[in-house]
């Protein structure tokens, strides 16, 4: 299952934290400042999976987006890689060309794409097509 | 801006936003979040009320000033006014700031519940699934409570929307996760396997999760499953690209459906039915199959979709385990990507290769890819890579290949990053013993470890070289020459020290007709490093020096001036001293053939598994959650056990030291509280004063060697005797007994690391002047194991204090006159004769110290009975301290001569 779902940027300024597990403040705090030390590190010759306390984190790097997925040891990594790239290609259609910026501003609704996709530690919807109609209903709504 | 937000954007919120970025300092920004604070204060508190609108704008200001880093403490139940709005933007930023604030204030959680119970009631699909999320993001014990009934209902009712139901199923996950014992199964379950059936394939995706979650703990109530989903599958990947249509990523079908099926079938063992399994089976060469067809596309999402199915579904070939052709199969596949140029699938099938090379079916197929795993340990970039190789080498190896691999592993070590350093030598160790023919090869190998990555050569590794150099004498002579050889090098490491003190200790005579390493050669070589050394290893030395004694008395003289001097003898450590002290009397008092007893060579270590394999284990424990159980076990465990040579060597010669000294009596301080004076069954309290009321609580310790077993001593009433295992290795026949004591027999095993409890109803036959001794009985490894522990129960603890007047107190005096019933002795004080500690020395022992009996006050009088089986003796006993002297004396009368005799002699020893 997924523990968490971050994305940062490179100085590390968190721009998205999802917790699917119970962690206090201060906790949390550590376990971003740890992903962000251990992703940071690596480059294009490395795999995009690091080992991490007893999980490991699956990760990918958009321009100056890390975008990392905390999951269990025994999970797919391909599966979840492209999970990834499944949840940036639909932010990159409702926002039009995402950048950093948006998912500042909206904050509030990258929550709402990330429940859409993913939900309880796992993924709830893969269809691109159906997530956006979703999300486009939910906009009409007042 | 984002063209989304045009329209329906919070303007306030935005320009807040701004605000924030645009503040140059930490300063800036923390001082206008202040004002954005205190003016939402303002507004909250305020007398107008509020809009939705403005309060969701503030409720989402809150909730931004949270994500930076601020505390918010307030405003949460503005929060909750906006989850009963029926606006869905209004209600969305409420349960967001719920979810994302989670807070056990129980008003709010009443409030919260009542709003989430309202949505999930609307029939709005949109809000039931705000709500939905709301649960499944908190999974808190209280919302559990509230909705673990209805959530199964909304998930398989008939007329529940498919979004809905995706949402209720991982919501319930969720639930189940948190709160197991609130989520019973029902009815529900066989109608949530048949949603693996339905149309919406979003629906099957959440539902298999759920499935395969509950499976996990529950197969029997889900073994519907495996058909169906067995049926999921093959429809999916006997589908052309484009029949799932939303579902097909980049020319893959439902590639994450399919992950998640495969991983559902891993639940179970091969299905039964023949015909299920033959589908199966199709599924699973389609999905091989279609790795070898050329790709639909060149980009790194078809390929990483394709790849994902496929390692998953070779996960289920090794869950199986059955199909020979299928393992092979997946071998071959796993080979062509050990040489891809895309290092996540290096990677993956390094990882994946090495549980295959776990199955007899597939294991000589991995083998044969030797090569490149070493190739790639040599040239993989990214270390994680180069340690999967290293446990694919580690996983492959066998007698066939074990010396290539060991060799490569020794070479990569030389450049090893530190972080897998300690998990390569431990591999090296257990593969150098477990498939060594020729254990000049093992030596040689340790050696070599030890001299290339000394400081990661754990005890245990050390441990183990000497104990299998102990047990085969045919390597014997080669190991003394051969750590002679290292010792020579300028700077060696102190682990090399410790093994080749211990070895040269044992076995030195084997190589001391070479005048290259006469014995003074081997004695000055070790003793030019020994100032160099921490403590345990100086001390290892020392009983390498006294056994240079025994074993070349030529060069005794030498040794023992080395004992005697200062450094030695008055060394700061206690250890080291008493060590030097120790041996240089032994060698000075000892005959030759007591010192060639007391130093003979070690006899052989029972066989075991190696501890360097539970280490291991250890360091690569299962990748679930760090079991707190687990790691605790870990920290308490006792490593070093029988395999800790300097403590072997003595144990296994002395016979047991008198029990006294194992009792370990005589210590400093006590935490064992003056007995309750007047209750009449405490005949136990106190049993530890013996001696002298100062003696600690009886952790029975022998001074050195003899770390096998720990016995600790408590009493209650009864007493109650602990037996601690410190090694690692069970002990068998395990008994105890104690002669006319009623013991309830021990258990026969006492595991490795394990603690026993036994408990000893005690009774006073007659009196007595000898302590009841507990003889120990165990099997530790092949030798049987004696030892006899002197309880410390003496005649004093069956006392029951009596209280009187001075008028009867001198009557009963009187009347036991006769000179066998009374004895009196006259001694010096050894402790300070502070009127308190006497006092509660003489409660201690059991009587009643009687106030205002003697006429001079700063006598002690006691009175009490003790109670034997057959009858009761009457005790009186009078202390008269003189201070100036420093003297005591003491008088007992009893009606009973030994009985006086034996309370005089206990008594007189505490002050």
């Amino acid at each position: 299952m997924i523990r968490f779902v971050l994305i940062q940027n490179r100085a590390g300024k968190t721009r998205l934290a999802k917790w699917y597990m119970q962690f206090d403040d201060d906790e949390k705090q550590k376990l971003i400042e740890e992903v962000h030390a251990v992703v940071t590190v690596r480059d294009a010759k490395h795999t995009n999976f690091v080992e991490f306390r007893s999980f490991k984190i699956i990760y990918r790097r958009y321009a100056g987006l890390y975008f990392c997925i905390c999951v269990d040891v025994a999970d797919n990594n391909l599966a979840y890689l492209e999970a990834i790239h499944n949840f940036v290609e639909v932010l990159n259609e409702y926002f039009h060309n995402v950048c950093e910026l948006d998912l500042v501003f909206n904050f509030y609704k990258v929550y709402t794409v990330v429940d859409e996709m993913f939900l309880a530690g796992e993924i709830r919807e893969t269809s691109q097509t159906k997530v956006l109609k979703q999300l486009l209903l939910l906009q009409s709504l007042d | 801006m984002p063209a989304v937000s045009k329209g329906d954007g919070m303007r306030g919120l935005a320009v807040f936003i701004s605000d924030i970025r645009n503040c140059k300092s930490k300063e800036a920004e923390v001082k206008r979040i202040n004002k954005e604070l205190a003016n939402i204060r303002s507004k909250f508190k305020g007398d107008k009320a509020l809009d939705g609108y403005s309060k969701k704008k503030y409720v989402c200001k809150l909730l931004f000033i949270f994500l930076l880093g601020h505390d918010i403490d307030f405003g949460h139940m503005e929060a909750v006014n906006l989850l009963s709005s029926n606006k869905y933007t209004e209600k969305q930023i409420g349960y967001l700031f719920i979810s994302v604030l989670v807070n056990s204030n129980s008003d709010l959680i009443r409030l919260i519940n009542n709003a989430i119970k309202n949505d999930l009631s609307s029939r709005n699909p949109t809000f039931m699934n705000l709500s939905l999320h709301c649960i499944a993001n908190v999974g808190s014990r209280e919302m559990a409570e509230a909705f673990a009934a209805e959530i199964p209902h909304i998930l398989v009712a008939g007329d529940t929307m498919d979004s809905v139901k995706q949402s209720a199923a991982l919501c319930l996950l969720r639930l189940n996760r948190t709160s197991p014992d609130l989520v019973p199964m029902g009815e529900w379950t066989s109608r949530v396997v048949h949603l693996l059936n339905d149309q919406h394939l979003g629906v099957v995706t959440a539902a298999t999760s759920l499935i395969a979650t509950l499976a996990q703990k529950n197969p029997d109530e889900f073994k519907t499953s495996v058909s169906l989903a067995v049926a999921r599958l093959s429809r999916i990947v006997t589908s052309a690209s484009t029949d799932l249509q939303d579902y097909t990523y980049y020319f893959v079908p439902a590639p994450w459906l399919s992950v998640k099926l495969l991983r559902l079938l891993q639940c179970y063992p091969p299905p039964e039915d023949a015909a299920i399994r033959g589908r199966l089976t199709e599924c699973l060469e389609t999905i091989l199959n279609k790795a070898q067809e050329p790709p639909k596309s060149k980009k790194i999402q078809h390929s990483n979709s394709k790849n994902a199915v496929l390692f998953e579904a070779i996960s289920l070939i090794i869950h199986h385990d059955s199909e020979p052709t299928l393992l092979v199969r997946a071998c071959n596949q796993l080979g062509q990507f050990l040489q891809h140029r895309e290092t996540n699938l290096r990677y993956l099938a390094l990882e994946s290769m090495c549980t295959l090379a776990s199955s007899e079916f597939s294991h000589e197929a991995v083998k044969t890819h030797i090569e490149t795993v070493i190739n790639a340990l040599k040239t993989e970039r990214d270390v994680s890579v180069r340690q999967r190789a290293v446990d694919l080498l580690y996983a492959m190896c066998d007698r066939s290949n074990a010396q290539q691999i060991v060799a490569e592993m020794l070479n990569y070590l030389e450049n090893a990053d530190y972080s897998i350093r300690e998990e390569i030598v431990l591999k090296v160790a257990i593969l150098a013993e477990k498939y060594a023919v020729d254990y000049t090869w093992y030596v040689d190998t340790i050696l070599n470890l030890i001299r290339i990555a000394g400081d990661y050569v754990s005890e245990e590794v050390w441990y183990r070289v000497i104990q299998i150099v102990i047990n085969r004498d045919d390597v014997q002579g080669y190991a003394a020459k051969t750590v002679f050889e290292a010792l020579q090098a300028p700077a060696c490491h102190e682990n090399l020290l410790k093994v080749g003190g211990y070895i040269l200790g044992e076995f030195g005579n084997l190589i001391a007709g070479d005048p290259r390493s006469s014995p003074l050669i081997q004695f000055n070589l070790l003793h030019s490093k020994f100032h160099l050394c921490s403590v345990p290893t100086r001390a290892l030395l020392l009983s390498t020096y006294i056994k240079f004694i025994n074993l070349f008395p030529e060069i005794k003289p030498t040794i023992q001036d080395v004992l005697r001097s200062d450094s030695q003898m008055k060394n700061a450590d206690v250890e080291l001293q008493q060590r030097a002290v120790e041996y240089l009397r032994l060698s000075c008092i000892a005959s030759t053939d007591i010192l060639a007893t007391v130093l003979e060579e070690m006899p052989p270590f029972p066989e075991r598994e190696s501890s360097i394999l539970a280490k291991l284990k250890k360091k690569k424990g299962p990748g679930k959650l760090p079991d707190i159980e687990e790691i605790r076990k870990e920290k308490n465990a006792n490593i070093n056990g029988g395999t800790e040579p300097v403590n072997a060597s003595t144990n296994a010669k002395a016979s047991p030291p008198p029990s006294s000294d194992l009792l370990g009596l005589g210590g400093s301080s006590t935490q064992n509280a003056a007995p309750p004076a007047s209750t009449g069954g405490s005949l136990l309290v106190d049993v530890f004063s013996e001696n002298n009321s100062t003696t600690p609580p009886g952790s029975v310790r022998p001074r050195r060697g003899r770390e096998l077993l720990q016995v600790c001593l408590q009493n209650l009433g009864r007493m109650y005797v602990f037996f601690g295992n410190k090694t690692s290795t069970q002990f068998l026949n395990f008994s105890s007994a104690v002669l006319n004591v009623h013991t309830k027999p021990a258990d026969p095993t006492v595991e490795g690391g394990a603690q026993l409890q036994q408990i000893l109803n005690i009774e006073c036959v007659t009196d007595f002047m000898e302590a009841p001794v507990l003889n120990i009985q165990f099997r530790y490894g092949g030798t049987l194991q004696n030892i006899a522990v002197k309880l410390p129960i003496t005649l004093n603890k069956f006392f029951q204090p009596t209280e009187m007047t001075s008028q009867d107190f001198f009557q009963r005096w009187k009347q036991l006159s006769t000179p066998q019933q009374e004895v009196q002795k006259i001694f010096k004080a050894k402790h300070s004769m502070d009127t308190e500690v006497t006092k509660a020395k003489i409660i201690g022992f059991g009587v009643a110290l009687l106030d205002q009996v003697d006429p001079n006050p700063t006598n002690y009088v006691g009175a009490g009975v003790i109670h034997t089986k057959t009858t009761q003796v009457g005790c009186l006993l009078r202390l008269e301290p003189n201070t100036q002297a420093q003297m005591y004396r003491l008088t007992l009368r009893t009606s009973r001569d030994t009985v006086s005799q034996r309370l005089c002699e206990l008594l007189s020893d505490q002050f």
